[in-house]
């Protein structure tokens, strides 16, 4: 079971946090709070996973990854494995990487501007996500499915709605 | 109303505006946000639901990345959810899913709309209710919805059935009576080709197996054939986290198993898999030695892998391994020890934990060496960590690996000079353990405690302090150890002890007590050894006689001890002159002086004692010294009684008490107890009991007797004066009844043993009771040669150190629902239950629907295992409030099953189900008063 996912830039502000468990606004912060704080002390080149079960709890494992001025953090307990779940932060930032592509040309995975479109695009990272992990578990794994879900979506809301809700920076993607 | 809204439409600000200006805000982004939350406040009461659903898009942000309470919008989502349009829709659920939770109070005006929804034809729609109802879903909402869950369990669109599989797991664990609804189409779904289904039914599985795995136990030929023919990793991984579980309670299975998982460890490529095979051998199939010797090979590739990652999933899952199969450790012992210096803490911390397994009685000595080296070079909190390992690993099961305690001793002192040290407590406690429990390592103790106390740089670390009080304990204690106690009382009275806390200040000053009342009675000894000319023999004789008293039973340990002494002795003796004793004297005074005013009262009570004790003997000795050699022996015999009585109060020894020591003490047969202690009160109004000693651990009556009795002497010696100490002896006289008996006849005389008496030491298993018991280490012959020396007796208490074994997590956490899953297994498979599941219906349960009527529910009997009864039998209550509701919807429910299911089985299947279904709500009433008495009845059967 995946218990949360973070996303929170080098500075430990919070990009994207989705908990599968209902916490109050106010402990989902301490919890950031903490992650951070052990994720700015650990140096480049070594492992990606932290002892976890200090901040969220017996059977916690936490894996994050490092791109440029991000961090992505799952947690999760011993019914994922550590090796899948790191690849499936993989399967989260391609997809990412695949939807906003044209808004950024830069060579660098991720960049401030970068950041900044993925803040700005947050609503749709959502929908990504939930494609991905739904309730905790882990549905999907093919970044291509995930697009196909994502691109059916933004025209349902597309059609069902005069006024698009899609920021012109997502909705490029979706008509090529 | 309708300006405001016109307004808001017509210049609200997207999302996008928001994070745009958040970004470019001048006014501070705390400003900026309660004023964008302002105008939320606003924009949300509008009618206009596109207004409306911006401003809760925009909240739902501030809430989720800002943290800022979204609860006053609830019902605001729940308006927005009922629009016909799915942009709006689609940021309802978002905003639902992050601000609901089971006590918001709209949560069940929310079923309708999940109804609605998931009986939309619009798949998407289907998917965010499911996506809603996998996050907020409680007992009301999973059991008013299992019927549209059910549906949609075989629905024909693969995106909405992967959902709905895994949604079923939260609809179990809140409404756990669902199983008999949605149980068999789950299954079903074992068999689907589909990937995306099955990695979600298999995920299912996992999770609910992580709870109770022997529930599942009867699903296991089809994970089975999962686990053979399936190419996709996500799913083997899966498989094979449910087969960790099953295989460790069933032995057949795991035989059945073991090969397919090998055949998978060979052939995979992805890491994953391959981890995963591993970790589950390691885990559950530790005793196919194959098996594990290709996992432990895979290991290995892992551990000198690049790759960190895999380092330390490696070491993990080593750390697995190790308990049953500790070769794999040492295999690896240079990668491990490698490790240790990695520039990654988990890394370094995982080679720690396989370091300390590796550590046996024979290494132990080899390992520490290297690990305080490691110590040496690392940070502080890998410092710590080290120490932490090596101090909890010597200290298990009473230092059951120390065979050199001499080592083992001056270890702790090495340990406690590494700068970054901080673990002072442990070390204070382990020193002052040991010297109670090893009589043997005492000398090399206070040699360790000297070395430590004369370094007047180790009095700056505060980290140190409690390990120098212990050391200043023990060499107060076993001072007939010292080589010099001249040199001992400088290094306990040096100025810099000014740095130490009061509460170890005090201990520093009664050591310095004892070694004073020991330096003045080894001098007097001396001096009437040469006064009356008595035999070289006297003096030996007279040191060991008023050292070790009788306690010295043990022939060896006397033997050893005496040794000691004497060579101290006679170092001693050399060195104790009328000059050195009178600088003593001074030194004492001239230390301690400040200090009778001291504003702590426990530094100023043993100040005091002192002073007191060197007022009454001073003079005397000074007199003496002074004197012909005629008066000495007359005067002489006067403070050397003083001196004697404190040196015979000092070197009784102390010793580990067991914490139910006084439970085991007789009541003598003459005594008459007050009833409740009631005639304490009024004692205890006239005095305090005695402050928590820090030591008090270790203090068994009769020290207690002694100590107490010793005090009172030396007060009433020396104080006559004192208002307290009258005061206190009167009471005494008043009160004698409550006192410990003061005269050693007595305490002989009574009953129960005293807890150090060598003279049980002996045979002490004709004597079950008895407090002490001696350690018979069998003596291993072929030890290297600095083992070559016994490992000297360790005194154990029979009860203390037995320490409990942590209490097992109760087993059946999630009762109800594996409950219901047994149920439904066992019955759909036609198994012959158990003994253990007789409280199950076999198969004979469909041929007897009259008798059902007495049926008592298996998920209500279990319940007994339960530890508290109060969640499910509150939550039952909560059901049947609902009873009406419930039975139109169970009539819904068959309905729907009968639509879908068409094989005859099946349909006798379902009806049974529901049959059981009613019949348990008939049979509720009743249930409810025996869910409490716990019977299993045996007439199901």
């Amino acid at each position: 079971m995946i218990k949360a996912v973070m996303v929170m830039n080098t500075q430990g502000k919070p990009r994207l946090a989705k908990f599968y468990e209902y916490l109050p606004v106010e402990k989902q912060q301490e919890l950031i709070r903490r992650v951070f704080a052990v994720l700015c002390g650990r140096a480049e080149n070594v492992s990606n996973f932290i002892e976890a079960e200090s901040i969220f709890g017996p059977d916690s494992r936490l894996v994050y990854k490092h791109f440029a001025t991000l961090y992505f953090v799952f947690v999760f307990d011993s019914s994922e494995n550590e090796l899948a779940v790191l690849d499936l932060i993989q399967v989260f930032v391609e997809t990412l990487d695949k939807c906003f592509k044209n808004v950024c040309e830069l060579d660098i995975v991720f960049n401030y501007s970068k950041e900044m479109t993925l803040l700005e695009n947050i609503f749709w990272i959502h929908t990504i996500l939930d494609e991905i992990i739904f309730g905790g578990q882990v549905l999907e794994t093919s970044s291509a499915e995930v697009m196909k879900a994502v691109e059916e979506i933004s025209k349902l809301e597309a059609a069902s709605n005069a006024i698009t809700l899609i920021p012109k920076s997502a909705s490029g993607w979706r008509s090529r | 109303m309708s300006g405001p809204s016109l307004m808001d439409s017509l210049f609200q600000r997207t999302l996008e505006d928001l994070i745009k200006g958040l970004r470019q805000q001048l006014i501070g982004e705390q400003a900026f946000i309660s004023k964008a939350l302002e105008e939320i406040r606003k924009e949300i009461k509008s009618t206009d639901l596109s207004t409306k659903s911006t401003a809760l898009l925009k909240l739902s942000y501030l809430s989720s990345l800002h943290f800022h309470d979204m609860s006053f919008a609830t019902f605001h989502a729940l308006e927005v959810l009922s629009s016909p349009r799915f942009s709006h829709k689609k940021i309802a659920y978002h905003g639902i899913s992050l601000s609901f939770h089971d006590s918001t109070p709209v949560l069940l005006l929310i079923t309708n709309h999940l109804r609605k929804d998931l009986t939309s034809t619009n798949e998407f729609e289907v998917s965010l209710s499911l996506q809603c109802l996998s996050r907020i879903a409680n007992v009301d909402l999973a059991r008013d919805l299992t019927p549209e869950v059910f549906i949609l369990l075989s629905s024909n669109k693969l995106y909405v059935r992967k959902k709905a599989i895994a949604v079923v797991l939260r609809v179990f664990e809140k409404y756990p009576d669902s199983v008999r609804v949605c149980f068999k189409r789950l299954v079903e779904n074992l068999e689907n080709s589909d990937p995306q289904i099955l990695s979600a039914v298999v995920g299912v599985f996992c999770e609910l197996a992580c709870k109770d795995a022997r529930s599942y136990l009867p699903l296991a030929p089809e994970f089975y054939k999962i686990l053979v023919n399936s190419k996709n990793n996500w799913i083997l991984i899966k498989v094979l986290k449910i087969f960790t579980k099953l295989a460790s309670l069933e032995p057949r299975l795991a035989k059945r198993v073991v090969e397919p998982i090998c055949d998978h460890m060979r052939r995979t490529g992805a890491k994953s898999l391959l981890f995963e095979c591993v970790q589950t051998v390691v885990t559950s199939l530790s005793e196919y030695d194959s098996a594990v010797r290709l996992a432990v090979g895979k290991i290995r590739e892992f551990l000198v892998d690049e790759d960190p990652n895999l380092k330390y999933l490696g070491l993990r899952a080593l750390s697995i391994v190790a308990p049953k199969h500790l070769w794999a450790v040492s295999e690896n012992k240079e990668v491990v020890i490698k490790s240790l210096s990695d520039a990654d803490p988990n890394i370094k911390i995982g080679s720690l934990r396989l370091v300390m397994a590796m550590v046996s009685e024979h290494s132990v000595a080899e390992i520490s060496r290297v690990l305080v080296n490691y110590a040496l070079k690392s940070d502080p909190e890998f410092c710590n960590e080290i120490l932490g390992s090596i101090l909890s690993t010597c200290s298990r099961n009473l230092y059951e690996i120390i065979v050199d305690f001499d080592w083992y001793v001056s270890l702790l002192g090495e340990m406690s000079k590494i700068p970054h040290c901080q673990k002072g407590e442990e070390i204070e406690n382990q020193l002052i353990d040991i010297g109670m429990r090893v009589k043997d390592v005492r000398p090399e103790l206070v040699h360790v405690s000297r070395d430590l106390l004369i370094d007047p740089a180790l009095l700056g670390n505060t980290f140190l302090h409690r390990v120098l009080s212990a050391a200043a304990w023990a060499s107060g204690e076993y001072v007939e150890f010292s080589r010099n106690p001249l040199e001992l009382m400088e290094a306990l009275l040096q100025p810099r002890t000014c740095l130490l806390p009061p509460h170890i200040r005090a201990i520093y000053i009664q050591s310095a007590f004892k070694v004073l009342v020991f330096c003045l009675s080894t001098y007097l000894m001396q001096w009437g050894s040469t006064a009356s000319s008595a035999s070289p023999d006297n003096l030996r004789s007279g040191v060991s006689a008023s050292v070790s008293y009788e306690s010295f039973d043990n022939l060896s340990v006397e033997n050893g001890a005496d040794a000691t002494v004497t060579r101290g002795q006679t170092y001693t003796s050399a060195s104790i002159t009328n000059e050195s004793i009178l600088n003593l004297l001074n030194l004492v005074e001239l230390a301690l002086g400040p200090l009778f005013e001291s504003p702590d009262v426990e530094v100023q009570e043993r100040a005091r004692n002192v002073l007191g004790f060197i007022d009454l003997t001073k003079l005397e000795l000074l007199n003496s010294s002074v004197q012909g050699e005629k008066d000495l022996e007359r005067r002489g015999v006067e403070c050397s009684k003083t001196i004697e009585l404190m040196h015979d109060a000092f070197s009784k020894e102390l010793g580990p008490v067991s914490l139910s020591a006084q439970g085991k003490v007789y009541l003598p047969d003459g005594l008459m107890l007050v009833e409740n202690l009631v005639g304490m009160e009024m004692i205890c109004a006239d005095i305090e009991p005695p402050s928590s000693n820090l030591f008090s651990f270790g203090i068994p009556y009769e020290e207690k007797d002694g100590v107490s009795f010793s005090n009172l002497q030396i007060e009433a010696d020396s104080e006559e004066s004192n208002e307290a100490t009258s005061l206190l002896a009167e009471h005494r006289k008043r009160h004698g009844l409550y006192y410990l008996p003061l005269g050693k006849s007595e305490i002989i005389s009574n009953d129960y043993p005293p807890a150090n008496d060598p003279t049980l030491q002996g045979n002490i298993n004709d004597n079950a009771d008895d407090l002490v018991k001696l350690t018979e280490e069998s003596l291993v012959p072929k030890r290297k040669s600095n083992h070559a020396k016994p490992r000297p007796v360790v005194v154990k208490l029979d009860e203390v150190d037995a320490k409990p074994v942590g209490v097992k997590k109760a087993e059946y956490k999630d009762d109800s629902l594996s409950g219901a899953v047994r149920d439904f297994l066992y019955g759909m498979k036609d198994m012959v239950p158990t003994s253990s599941q007789s409280n199950l219906p076999g198969k004979a349960s469909s041929k007897r629907k009259g008798k059902e009527k007495q049926h008592t529910d298996p998920h209500v009997e279990t319940k007994g295992n339960l530890v508290d009864y109060g969640n499910p039998s509150s939550r039952r209550r909560k059901h049947r409030s609902h009873g009406k509701e419930r039975k139109h919807r169970s009539a819904r429910e068959k309905n729907a099953e009968e639509r879908e299911d068409t094989g005859q089985k099946e349909k006798e299947k379902s009806s049974y189900c529901h049959g059981r279904h009613k019949s348990r709500q008939r049979a509720e009433e009743p249930l409810n008063v025996s869910a409490q008495t716990t019977v299993i009845p045996d007439f199901l059967l």
